[in-house]
C-alpha cells in the first residue's frame, strides 16, 4: 500500500506537474537547491500536521465554516513554521522572505484537506499528507537544480562546471517559467507515449 | 502623516511594472492561469483583486499596527490576516449581492477564488511587515499591485486567446505554452527593472 501511496504522491498525482498546485512557491523559491529543499520540507511538515488535524475534528466542523476552520488550522502551523525557521534557520528564512507566511495560501494544502483529509481517517490523511509533501518537495528540488546550475552554475552552493558561463536569466523570473514549461512539456511527452501504447 | 507624491509615485511604478506581482514576484499565478483563457473573465477576475486587495492593504494596515504592534503578538500576523481576508472577501460579496447585482454578477464566481489567492495575503504582508510603509502607502501599493495584476493578466489573456488557432507541439499543449508565453512577458518585464524617474530629484 505505501509505494501505491508513494507512486500516487510523486508520480500519477504530482501536486506541481500534474495538478498543477502550488505554483507560486515552487517558481519563486526554486532558484537554488537549500531553498527548494527547505521550502519542500517545511510545506510537508505543515501539510502532514495540518491533514492530521483536520481529519482528526471533521466531525466537529459544521460544513458551512470549515474552509475558515482549515484555513486556522493550516496558519497555526505556518506560524510555527515560521517561528522555528527564524531562530534556527535565519538565513533560509530571509531567502525565502515572503513566501513562508504564503505557505498558508498554497492550494495544495487546502486542497489536500479538503478533498482528502476531511472524508479518510487519521492513518490514512497523515500517509498522504507525507506523499503528496514528497512530490512537492521532490519537483520542486528537480526544478532547484536546473535553475541552480544553468542560472548560477552551482549546486548546494558549490561550483559545479569549471569554465561554465552561467545564464543568469535562469534564477530571474522568466528563468522559472521557462524550466516548468519545459519539465512540464518532457512529463506530457512521456504520459501521451504512454497512453498510446497502452 | 507627510505625505510624499514622489514616494507614492515610485511606489506604483515599482508595483505595476518593475516589480509586477505576477511576472516578477511570482504572486497569485494559480488565478493567473486558471482564470486567462478568456478576455472577458481576465477583466472581471483583475477588477476583482484590484478592489479587494485595496480594502485587504487597508485593513491589515489598520490591524497590524494598531492592535498587533501595541500588544506585541506581530508573531499572529499570518493567522490574523488570512482570517480578515476571508472575512473581509465573504462581506464583500454580501454587499456587492445586496447593493450592486449587477456589479456582483460580473465578479461574483471571482471572489471566491480570492480567499485563497497569494497575491492578496502577499499585499497584506509586503506593506506591514517586509516594507514597513504609512498608511497612505500601503492603499497606493494596494492600488497598483492590483492593476499590475490586471494587466498582465489581460495580456495573457489576449496572447492565449490567439495562441488557440495556432499549432502547438503536443506536449506543450496547455499549461507549458502558457507558462512559456508567460516566460516571454516575464524577460519582457525585466527591461523595466532598470526604470528610475527619479534619480536626480532624490526620491
Amino acid at each position: 500500500m505505501i509505494k501505491e501511496e508513494l507512486k500516487r504522491g510523486i508520480i500519477t498525482e504530482n501536486p506541481i506537474l500534474i495538478l498543477a498546485l502550488g505554483l507560486c512557491p515552487a517558481l519563486a523559491v526554486s532558484t537554488s537547491l537549500q531553498n527548494g529543499l527547505g521550502m519542500g520540507i517545511a510545506v510537508t511538515f505543515v501539510l502532514t500536521c495540518s491533514n492530521v488535524i483536520i481529519s482528526m475534528i471533521k466531525k466537529v466542523i459544521p460544513a458551512k465554516v470549515r474552509i475558515p476552520c482549515y484555513i486556522v488550522v493550516i496558519a497555526t502551523f505556518v506560524t510555527i513554521v515560521q517561528l522555528v525557521m527564524k531562530a534556527y534557520f535565519p538565513v533560509l528564512d530571509k531567502q525565502l522572505g515572503i513566501f513562508v507566511p504564503l505557505i498558508v495560501v498554497n492550494c495544495i494544502i487546502l486542497g489536500r484537506a479538503e478533498a482528502y483529509a476531511s472524508r479518510n481517517n487519521v492513518v490514512r490523511a497523515f500517509i498522504d499528507g507525507i506523499v503528496m509533501g514528497l512530490g512537492f518537495t521532490i519537483t520542486l528540488c528537480i526544478l532547484s537544480i536546473i535553475r541552480e546550475i544553468l542560472g548560477s552554475n552551482k549546486l548546494w552552493g558549490l561550483n559545479f562546471f569549471p569554465g561554465f558561463q552561467p545564464m543568469t536569466l535562469f534564477i530571474l523570473a522568466p528563468g522559472g517559467f521557462l524550466t516548468i514549461a519545459f519539465v512540464m512539456g518532457i512529463v506530457n511527452y512521456f504520459r501521451q507515449k504512454k497512453e498510446v501504447k497502452g | 502623516m507627510n505625505i510624499n507624491i514622489v514616494s507614492l509615485v515610485q511606489i506604483s511604478i515599482a508595483a505595476i511594472l518593475i516589480n509586477n506581482f505576477v511576472l516578477a514576484r511570482f504572486l497569485g499565478l494559480c488565478p493567473f492561469f486558471g482564470v486567462s483563457k478568456k478576455l472577458s473573465s481576465a477583466i472581471g477576475m483583475g477588477m476583482a483583486v484590484i478592489f479587494v486587495m485595496t480594502v485587504a492593504s487597508m485593513f491589515s494596515w489598520i490591524i497590524y499596527n494598531y492592535i498587533l504592534v501595541p500588544r506585541d503578538v506581530t508573531y499572529l500576523y499570518t493567522i490574523v490576516f488570512i482570517l480578515v481576508i476571508a472575512s473581509l472577501v465573504q462581506l464583500v460579496e454580501m454587499i456587492l449581492q445586496k447593493f450592486s447585482p449587477a456589479l456582483y454578477e460580473a465578479l461574483g464566481i471571482f471572489l471566491p477564488l480570492i480567499t485563497t489567492n497569494c497575491a492578496i495575503l502577499g499585499v497584506a504582508v509586503l506593506n506591514t511587515v517586509t516594507e514597513n510603509y504609512n498608511f497612505i502607502e500601503s492603499i497606493v501599493n494596494g492600488i497598483t499591485s492590483g492593476i499590475g495584476f490586471t494587466l498582465a493578466l489581460v495580456l495573457m489573456a489576449g496572447i492565449r486567446e490567439k495562441l488557440e488557432l495556432a499549432k502547438i507541439p503536443k506536449p506543450l499543449e496547455g499549461l507549458p505554452i502558457a507558462f512559456i508565453t508567460a516566460g516571454l512577458m516575464a524577460i519582457a518585464f525585466l527591461g523595466f527593472s532598470g526604470l528610475n524617474f527619479f534619480q536626480n530629484i532624490g526620491g
